[in-house]
């Protein structure tokens, strides 16, 4: 978001219809990864909890949306207040209309923007309930989530891509939402996964995933939609577009590489959920650097965050224990973390001149401000989600009872099964 | 009358029901399975985090026969069903006291054929 066409703002704002239809088109491939996020992570979950991770998913699609329209929006990217949050000025879509509005797109209908933007919103609490899957009363899941999105992500976002946000001022880069979404979510599904405790059973007798071929399916349309969250971030399609494009895809498959062949080296067998964990990595650590970097430190990019990521999941959880149950944490949370600074690392003014050098490029400040912008949302994110968590439990309860987590979610709390033995 | 209970190699299945067929044995029920011999499955990995020896897809096939077909269906089942390898899977020979076809009342080896 930091990648505005810098010309544009020469001249009064009029609505580019290429540009226009790149982000369209980006904002429906984002709203696509919330159904695909829920194949992914409803694939490993256990058949008995199939359904609940798929409501969970679409029901933040209507959720967040309204959230978004009738204030989120407002909070996040309206009139600044001291660097910290938007002013409700506009609360309900007040003044935001069809006219560009060239602060945040000077091409596109600010309406366009907003929307974009709202997909961003929908997704990001999403990725948490990796972490919390297989056991969180619906109930609270749904006030957790609304207030998480408020109180969180609407402050984050603000800071981070709002003009007049303190991050943002201070120079730090998040191209599409490294820190805004993966930290700032990741963050808070460990704390989510703290507060909640272990599901039963784990780690001694989880079932495997019930159905791989659906987290495949899921993981490939979470790619394919990663265009758009990437590309588009770009707000116009122009050359920065294909950069964002080009090094989203190519940190995807170096990701996705790299954790096969450590699997093939520590399990002895390249798996297929190995795969695909690796590729969203990938995924995940390019989003706040793929209109800041080059093709080749891409390459590098994603075989860092498979090694890093690999660490966590397979060495780092089993040492402390915690049931962060798909690894929303140890992909999302870390991930996001190397891609940031990771852009510190290897961000250029000859790729994004609205951007900065990074350390390898001469300008070894731009790391510290990518790791201060980091420790602030992990801090954040982290303290207020737990606060949000001990909250909801204090008055609702976040767990549902061992009898209905024996059942399964599906049935306890949906009177739904996704899948039927007979007929 | 005995029942025939097979547990075999799901890719087996065919050459197994070709057997029987030669050997005039039409009628069979076959499942998909879950289970284990003492090899003890082969065990699973999920991002590092290993499951010990889960259990194999295997088929079953049951079969109702009249006493006389019975060394045929057994000697079809294993010639159909053998590798060699371990986890080829078992026979078990069962009596069977009552077989009525549900269609026309038919009982005992009457129903069977």
């Amino acid at each position: 978001m930091l990648s505005m066409a810098i010309p544009a703002f020469a001249q009064a704002p009029t609505v580019d219809t290429g540009d226009t239809a790149w982000v369209l088109v980006s904002a429906a491939l984002v709203l696509m990864m919330t159904p695909a996020l829920a194949f992914f992570y409803g694939g490993l979950v256990r058949k008995k909890n199939m359904l609940s991770v798929l409501m969970q998913c679409f029901f933040l699609m209507c959720l967040i949306t309204l959230q978004w329209v009738v204030f989120g929006y407002s909070l996040s990217f309206g009139p600044d207040i001291k660097g910290w949050i938007g002013s409700l000025a506009w609360a309900g879509m007040h003044g935001v209309g069809l006219e560009p509005y060239a602060d945040y797109s000077a091409t596109v209908p600010h309406q366009a923007f907003m929307i974009y933007q709202c997909m961003f919103a929908v997704i990001t609490p999403g990725l948490i309930l990796g972490a919390f899957a297989e056991r969180m009363k619906f109930s609270s899941f749904v006030v957790f989530s609304f207030l998480w999105a408020a109180i969180v992500y609407d402050p984050v976002c603000h800071w981070v891509w709002a003009v007049g946000g303190f991050l943002r001022k201070s120079g730090a880069l998040d191209f599409a939402g490294g820190t805004v979404v993966h930290i700032n979510a990741g963050v808070a599904a460990l704390a989510s996964a703290l507060v909640l405790g272990r599901r039963k059973g784990f780690p001694a007798r989880i079932s495997p995933p019930h159905n791989l071929p659906f987290a495949v399916l899921g993981a490939g349309l979470l790619w394919v939609g990663w265009f758009g969250f990437n590309g588009g971030s770009a707000l116009g399609a122009n050359g920065l577009a294909a950069n964002a494009f080009v090094t989203t895809h190519v940190a995807a498959a170096a990701a996705g590489l790299t954790w096969a062949m450590l699997d093939w080296k520590f399990n002895a067998h390249p798996t297929m959920l190995g795969k695909i964990t690796g590729a969203v990595g990938g995924l995940v650590a390019i989003t706040p650097a793929a209109g800041f970097v080059s093709v080749i430190d891409a390459i590098w990019i994603g075989i860092g965050v498979s090694v890093i990521c690999y660490f966590a999941v397979a060495f780092l959880k089993p040492k402390f224990g915690y049931d962060d149950s798909l690894d929303a944490f140890g992909v999302h949370g870390i991930g996001g973390m190397w891609g940031a600074i990771a852009t510190g690392l290897w961000a250029q003014k000859a790729i994004n001149p609205a951007g900065a050098d990074g350390f390898f490029y001469g300008n070894p400040a731009l790391l510290f401000i990518q790791i201060k912008a980091v420790v602030v949302t992990i801090v954040y994110s982290f303290v207020v989600s737990f606060i949000l968590l001990k909250i909801v439990d204090m008055v609702l309860g976040l767990r549902v009872s061992e009898r209905d987590e024996r059942i399964g979610l599906d049935l306890t709390q949906h009177r739904e099964s996704a899948y039927t033995m007979i007929d | 009358m005995k029942y025939i209970v097979a547990i075999i190699q799901p890719d087996k299945l065919d050459e197994v029901l070709q057997e029987l067929e030669q050997s005039e044995i039409h009628l069979v029920t076959v499942s998909p399975v879950m289970g284990r011999g003492r090899q003890r499955g082969i065990s699973e990995v999920y991002r590092s985090h290993k499951e010990a020896g889960s259990l194999l897809k295997k088929t079953k096939l049951e079969i109702a026969v009249n006493d006389t077909f019975v060394k045929a269906a057994v000697d079809a089942i294993i010639k159909g069903a053998k590798t060699g390898e371990i986890g080829d899977g078992k026979i078990f020979v069962l009596d069977l006291e009552q077989c009525v076809r549900i269609r026309t009342g038919e009982q005992s080896t009457a129903a069977i054929g």
